[in-house]
């Protein structure tokens, strides 16, 4: 699925990294807990959470996540885009809640790819 | 290829800023041209490794050896140490306060995260002297 019809689907608005919408990614995980992303996504290339600090970015970073998008509307300080956009991360935001994202974009074939549920 | 020694200062206190010294790191064995599954699994082991001496231990050194076989990480502080590594090593224990927590760390994962991403993993620990983990990762040929 590329980023501009995740873009599309959640309603999203992008905060960092508009030119790179035409990279693909094939699987997604949700969490708030960045010890959890860590441990178990493996060749994730979208990570929704709704936690908004630099250690968001620093995590995806060492995964190799290449799209945050953070949900409930949250939108982070300009030093974690700062930081996103150093590190070639795409950054956005939308307006639903966890829950219905993950959902929005499972229905739309986007699925997870962790260790230990597939 | 000769062993290459690479030494990062880990500082205490802002958990905020902690995850430099693994995002060097990486960066460092991405130019060394290692395979991405190495350095992403170095980089986490790194990465849970500096959270835990910012959280823990308020900072420490992290010394990295890159080796022809393999990479040897040793995360070293001078912080209380761990009383009981066993109960450390669980999967969801903790001893982190609501700082921790509340940037996504805290859930007890980190020591077990070490561990899955490592080939070997060796913890020193004296109470009230700190804490040593070795991290060893090997490439394969």
């Amino acid at each position: 699925m590329l980023l501009s019809d995740i873009k599309e689907i959640l309603k999203a608005t992008v905060l960092c990294g508009e030119d790179h919408l035409d990279w693909e990614v094939d699987s997604a995980c949700g969490s708030d807990f960045m010890s959890d992303v860590l441990a178990y996504v493996k060749n994730q290339a979208l990570l929704l959470t709704g936690l908004v600090n630099p250690q968001v970015v620093r995590t995806a970073d060492m995964v190799e996540i290449n799209c945050i998008v953070f949900v409930r509307g949250k939108v982070p300080g300009q030093d974690i885009l700062d930081l996103a956009a150093e590190r070639d991360i795409v950054v956005m935001t939308c307006p639903k809640r966890m829950y219905e994202a993950c959902g929005l974009l499972y229905y739309n074939g986007l699925r997870g790819n962790c260790d230990g549920n597939d | 290829m000769e062993t290459i020694r690479l030494v990062y200062p880990v500082e205490g206190g802002d958990l905020i800023e902690a995850g430099e010294a693994s995002s060097k790191m990486k960066l460092t064995l991405k130019k060394l041209g290692l395979p991405q599954d190495v350095i992403r699994r170095a980089s986490i082991c790194m990465y849970e490794g500096e959270i835990n001496m910012v959280i823990h231990a308020d900072g420490g050194q992290a010394e990295v050896e890159v080796e022809p076989e393999q990479i040897v990480i040793r995360m070293a502080d001078t912080g209380p140490g761990i009383p009981d590594v066993e109960q450390a090593m669980q999967e969801g224990y903790s001893t982190a306060g609501s700082t921790a927590r509340e940037l996504g760390f805290g859930a007890g994962m980190g020591l077990p995260n070490m561990k899955r991403y490592s080939d070997e993993m060796i913890i020193d620990t004296e109470v009230g002297k700190g804490t040593t983990v070795t991290i060893k990762i090997k490439i394969p040929q």
